[in-house]
């Protein structure tokens, strides 16, 4: 499952990431992140398993955890198969399938809305 | 030399017996047999194609309202539809947006409207004469209402497309969809192995009254279209069809992020083969068909080619551009385009659609020409001012406030002790240095990344960076960096007032 991890301005310079990781032995697959000296973003990927353990190892480091659980929305009526939206996502969501048709790995989406611009025909959203 | 006529291929659809095979089960059969048997065997190719298509467009007939009207303008859902012809005549372009919606809703979404059957506002306005003494007029109809609605799209189908992809680093949105900072990306459009013209490149059989497939109904090609250049590969067509009788299956509104609108159709030409050239010619593969990959984050109608590439590369998912892979995206639908090839095959096989030979050839040689501008652009060292202030970043920010009041500029560029240009500081930047404390010398209170322009650049490019940086001046720079003018807003402003 795909989470954002938001750290603070006063917990910043402390390595809370690494931390976490090492006391719970569990593995972020860090997708995006973000850092200047006001407050940093994370996204990544954790196994399903591990997350409450991370998630309560973070938090009582002062992160706040939120799990990314909105990802893109097809409306296959809209879409036309044509993978414009394939190049510019960064969590590689979109492929073609043997048959040229969209195949796509939601479970990647970290919710950026990149897509959501590229495609030609509004077929995509993220939808609360 | 295997050759056949169109009334023997007409004969066998007739009968049933005809053997008509997409162009992309071509390529296997004449791999397997060669260009002569291919061209016995074989008597149809049929080609689609499912992509933007910007110069698409229909004429709509409304019928006479009473009392009668000559329609001056004509807006269809808020979208204008030009009427500069007769009275109750319009031509509702697929790229023109609405009034009131902008970039979200444009011709072609009225068009896809039409089509789905859907109500649409007219509103129209006149002068009124004697015959026509109507001003103004609204009312609400659908597709049914009108006495025709003829798809006319003057250019579609090209024979291929320049690939497209940005090296400036921001985002830039354009017809060929998003494009991301550095070579972020590569986009194309066009159906490879598909494409009807890639398909007959000579025009032997694609001519003047050729039958095609479009939208989901039978369309005609009826000239070649505007922009055509058979000699650098690039070929294009004017086409019509009834818009009554398609589907929105195969013709689709598209909108491209702070670009506009356009319609995706839905188009295909079923190829006789007459001989073996043909044969071979419809044998083309995505390999065969090899297009430029073009720099759009070079805002010139001559952008650099980046490479060469082919649709087989284009269709691998990734290309590489500076020895980087770079992932691609296709703004066409293959499998759409695929499923016309298929479409139009199933009509031949079952005896519904006829080929012939045209009644007029298209143009073989001919390029596109790019325009004639008789009056010169401007460029930003025609206008910028060139007696420009500069300080030193070392000075102090009352000294910077002095020579603002003392000079008519209200941007002061900052140069280093070399004399290059280092900031850019505003009468803004001193009142907020006034107000804390701790910011003595121009340095710490300029803006380090300062917006700049070239002395060559035309004014418009200028225009379009100071609007989207929200920025009122940018100081002009020579290849050094040292300052040599400097532009503003007001400038600019000024200057398009003139030239209006
Ligand atoms: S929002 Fe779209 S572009 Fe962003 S990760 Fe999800 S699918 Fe990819
Ligand atoms: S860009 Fe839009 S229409 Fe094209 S494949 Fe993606 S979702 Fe479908």
């Amino acid at each position: 499952m795909m989470i954002k991890i938001n750290i603070s301005s006063n917990v910043i310079g402390e390595p809370i990431l690494a931390e976490s990781m090492i006391e719970t032995k569990t593995a972020l697959n860090i997708s995006q992140a973000h850092f200047d000296s006001t407050y940093g973003e994370i996204i990544a990927e954790v196994e399903t398993d591990d997350f409450k353990s991370i998630r309560e190892a973070l938090e009582s480091k002062g992160a706040k955890v939120t799990v990314l659980d909105h990802p893109i929305v097809r409306d296959e009526e809209e879409c036309v198969e044509c993978g414009a939206c394939i190049s510019v996502c960064p969590g590689h969501v979109f492929s073609f399938d043997e048959e040229w048709g969209i195949a796509q790995d939601i479970e990647k989406c970290i919710q950026c809305g990149t897509c959501i611009k590229m495609c030609p025909h509004h077929a995509l959203s993220l939808e609360k | 030399m295997v050759e056949k006529s169109i009334e023997e291929i007409n004969r066998r659809i007739k009968e049933g017996s005809v053997n008509v095979v997409t162009a992309e089960e071509m390529v296997g059969i004449v791999g397997e047999l060669g260009a002569k048997e291919a061209a016995k065997e074989v008597d149809v190719v049929t080609t689609g194609t499912f992509g933007a298509m910007c110069s698409s467009g229909a004429w709509l007939n409304f019928g006479h309202p009473e009392p009668p009207m000559k329609m001056n303008k004509v807006f269809l859902n808020g979208v204008e539809a030009y009427s500069g012809v007769a009275a109750v005549d319009a031509f509702i372009g697929a790229g023109q947006l609405s009034e009131t919606e902008g970039f979200d809703y444009g011709g072609a979404h009225v068009i896809e409207d039409l089509i789905r059957g859907k109500s649409i506002d007219l509103h129209a306005t006149s002068y009124g004469t004697d015959c026509y003494p109507r001003k103004t007029l609204d009312t609400t109809l659908n597709i049914y209402d009108l006495n025709q609605a003829i798809m006319i799209n003057p250019r579609n189908g090209y024979q291929k497309y320049n690939v497209a992809t940005n090296g400036i680093n921001r985002t830039i949105y354009t017809y060929m969809g998003s494009l991301l900072p550095n070579y972020g990306n590569v986009t194309y459009s066009g159906a490879g192995v598909l494409s009807p013209l890639s398909n007959d490149p000579d025009y032997q059989t694609i001519g003047v009254g050729t039958p095609i497939f479009l939208g989901g109904t039978k369309g005609h090609i009826i000239g070649e279209g505007t922009q055509h250049s058979p000699e650098t590969n690039f070929g294009t067509l004017m086409l019509r069809g009834d818009l009554k009788d398609m589907s929105a299956d195969y013709i689709r509104a598209a909108n491209f992020h702070e670009y506009g609108t356009s319609l995706y159709v839905g188009m295909g030409i079923p190829i006789p083969i007459l001989n073996e050239q043909l044969a071979q010619s419809t044998a083309v593969t995505d390999k065969d068909v090899v297009t430029n990959v073009l720099d759009y984050g070079v805002p010139s109608r001559d952008r650099p080619v980046l490479r060469k590439v082919n649709y087989e590369e284009l269709r691998s998912g990734s290309i590489e551009i500076n020895g980087k892979d770079t992932p691609t995206s296709s703004m066409s639908s293959f499998k759409k385009s695929r499923e016309i090839a298929g479409e139009l095959k199933k009509w031949v096989a079952a005896g519904e659609f006829f080929v012939n030979t045209p009644s007029q050839r298209l143009p073989a040689k001919a390029t596109c020409k790019p325009m004639r501008q008789t009056t010169r652009n401007p460029l930003v060292q025609d206008i910028m001012a060139k007696d420009v202030v500069v300080i030193d970043e070392n000075a102090t920010f009352h000294e910077a406030a002095k020579m603002i009041m003392e000079n008519t500029f209200s941007h002061l560029p900052v140069v280093s002790e070399d004399g290059k240009l280092a900031g850019i500081v505003t009468a803004w930047d001193i009142s907020k240095a006034v107000a804390e404390t701790g910011c003595n010398y121009v340095k710490d209170i300029m803006t380090k990344r300062v917006l700049t322009s070239n002395a060559t650049d035309p004014i418009d490019i200028a225009a379009r960076n100071l609007d989207m940086k929200e920025v009122s001046a940018m100081p002009v720079i020579d290849k050094d960096r040292y300052v040599i003018g400097i532009i503003t807003s007001n400038d600019i402003s000024k200057l398009f007032a003139r030239r209006r």
